[in-house]
């Protein structure tokens, strides 16, 4: 080392000293800097914001206008009924984006260049994740506005509403490690996407989303009730529109801890064998 | 003074594949190693294990005398990383990318922006800093993953395949920003399937066959064990190839290769050449094609292995196949 790599080191400031060993308070600052990366991408992709908040408006108009009528005589009612649960599915169905964007990453070579800097090891996998909490919220709020406009008044009120959209984040948070699993487990960003739509459907359809169980044949009733798409989608309601809670609340935050009890540990444990 | 990278032995096994079977290499301070091997050659899990992305099955490998198996977080504050894939967040600006580096490296806001604005410049990149990373072409891509490696001032760099898939003028720029890093004094890891480039870079050479160093030494040594350079004749009559290869032969004193239509062989002297022609002329061979090249990496494998470069798999230039194989 010469006389050379000075001359560049006035240019700027010179590289910081970097603390010897990652503490907690730096591991939080990595994981916020990366968050802050996925958030830029937001605004970056006006399609995503989109596919975020497109989707969701289009199920709220079919859904409503279309079954509405057929399904309680009534597409007022049906409307007040589905708002949570399309709500719930929206957001569920967003958690593959965690998978997908996680692979995309890992093929681009971008997961290789942050773990080989000197950084928090979890600080990729926790920056995607918050990102992608903003973008499942972004969804919640979206399927809302389009229900207040086309006169949704949940009984709930606001505070009914924004614990519900706090139940279905938290649903999220728990799903997307399953997701977070997947991406780094599968090859390809394509493979993930199909993975992780596949099992949505039964997931969100075979539950009390979009019609009550009761009304379903038994078999299928039986799926629906231990489905934990029920739970959230039945807790959401209670909150929104009246109704128990508490119990589909309980089951929520059972499999909530069952989720992430199994796939945190996997999905970091892939993360950090991923070659 | 130690080396900047000693490997001992490292092993890599991924699944019943052998990555690696037991490679050595070591690379002086403030010098350019070149890697340089065919697609599957190991060179890619070298640059894996010695940037502490991959932990080996055997051996030892240190950085500044750091154990990148044991020490790795030490490793990562030593090391710059620019992967064959443009490794840069496509939907960031220029100046983003560099500011979260920089940000993640410990840098303060304003001595982030100073920094990325000050790697931008270097590597022409100003005009497009506020710019998507996905609107770059393709050398201003590698350009700006260069200049993300180089954010924390590594003592040592790893190029692992910078110039594949670039157009001759983009590469040529890329070897400038490389020989202006080692004056000063950054140390450089370079793999290549290109002779040319090792030729052209590094001072000391390694070649990998099948997980195997199977050559070592200055570019000059390599060359004069596989020929400096490759004299091909092609004669009008392709009747007369048997006569055109025994002149080739004699003049040359090295072995001929004959292919269909043309005969070749190994030159250390370039002043054979008019002695060919001559020769030729004399013994009335007309001739349709005579070439006197460098000899590709296929000829120095053949050269030095006995079998040549595996690269007919059509994981060619630039093919994006086999990132944790190769």
């Amino acid at each position: 080392m010469t006389a050379a790599t000075t001359a560049e080191n006035t240019a700027a400031e010179a590289a910081p000293v970097l603390a010897p060993r990652v503490t907690p308070v730096i591991a939080a600052r990595h994981g916020a800097l990366l968050t802050w990366r996925s958030l830029v991408k937001i605004k970056r992709n006006p399609e995503e914001i989109l596919g975020l908040t497109f989707m969701p408006l289009m199920f709220v108009a079919l859904f409503v206008f279309v079954f509405g009528q057929a399904m309680m005589g009534d597409w007022q009612a049906y409307r007040d009924f589905i708002i949570p649960g399309i709500a719930a599915q929206s957001v569920i169905f967003a958690t593959i984006g965690t998978g997908v964007a996680l692979n995309t990453d890992i093929e681009k070579g971008i997961f290789d260049r942050f773990r080989s800097l000197p950084i928090a090891r979890s600080a990729p996998l926790v920056g995607a994740i918050l990102g992608d909490l903003v973008r499942y919220a972004l969804t919640v709020v979206a399927v809302l506005a389009v229900a207040l406009l086309i006169g949704y008044r949940p009984s709930g009120g606001l505070l009914g509403v924004v614990a519900a959209g706090g139940v279905v984040l938290l649903f999220a948070f728990a799903l997307c490690w399953l997701s977070a699993f997947m991406g780094l487990l599968l090859r390809t960003p394509m493979a993930v996407n199909i993975f992780g739509s596949i099992w949505m459907f039964p997931l969100t359809f075979g539950a009390s989303t979009f019609v009550d169980p009761d009304r379903m044949p038994s078999w299928m009733a039986a799926f629906a009730e231990v489905n934990p798409v029920t739970h959230v989608t039945d807790t959401m309601r209670g909150l929104m529109e009246g109704g128990p809670v508490l119990q589909p609340l309980a089951w929520t935050l059972v499999w909530v801890a069952v989720l992430i009890g199994i796939f945190f540990p996997l999905a970091t444990r892939a993360y950090r064998n991923r070659a | 003074m130690t080396d900047a990278i000693r490997a001992e032995g490292l092993v890599k096994r991924f699944k019943e594949q052998t990555a690696l079977a037991g490679v050595d290499l070591t690379a002086r301070k403030g010098a350019v190693l070149g890697v340089l091997g065919p697609n599957g050659s190991g060179k890619t899990t070298t640059v894996r294990i010695l940037a502490t992305l991959l932990r080996p099955d055997g051996g030892y490998a240190e950085v500044d005398g750091l154990d990148v198996v044991r020490n790795p977080h030490e490793v990562r504050r030593k090391i710059g990383l620019t992967g064959q894939y443009a490794a840069v967040d496509q939907d960031l600006s220029g100046t983003q990318n560099l500011v979260l580096i920089a940000r993640l490296l410990g840098f303060s806001r304003r001595g982030a922006r100073a920094r990325a604005a000050e790697l931008l410049a270097r590597f022409s990149l100003t005009d497009a800093a506020d710019r998507a990373a996905k609107t770059y072409s393709g050398g201003m891509r590698r350009r700006l993953d260069l200049a993300a490696s180089l954010v924390g001032r590594p003592s040592l760099l790893y190029l692992d395949e910078p110039t594949t898939g670039l157009d001759p003028h983009s590469r040529n720029e890329l070897w400038d920003v490389v020989r202006g890093l080692v004056d000063d004094g950054v140390t450089v890891l370079l793999t290549t399937q290109y002779l040319e480039e090792a030729d052209q870079l590094a001072d000391d050479i390694v070649v990998l066959d099948h997980g195997k160093v199977i050559s070592r030494g200055t570019p000059d040594e390599l060359k004069a064990q596989a020929g400096s350079q490759v004299l091909q004749v092609r004669p009008g009559d392709p009747g007369l190839l048997d006569r055109v290869g025994r002149i080739v032969e004699q003049v040359t004193g090295s072995e001929v290769r004959t292919s269909e239509s043309s005969a070749g062989a190994s030159v250390t002297d370039p002043a054979v050449l008019p002695e060919v022609v001559r020769r030729l002329d004399e013994a009335g061979v007309a001739i349709a094609e005579l070439t006197l090249r460098k000899p590709s990496l296929d000829e120095v494998f053949l050269a030095l292995t006995g079998h040549t470069a595996e690269t007919a798999d059509g994981a060619g230039a630039g093919a994006p196949t086999e990132r944790t194989s190769a």
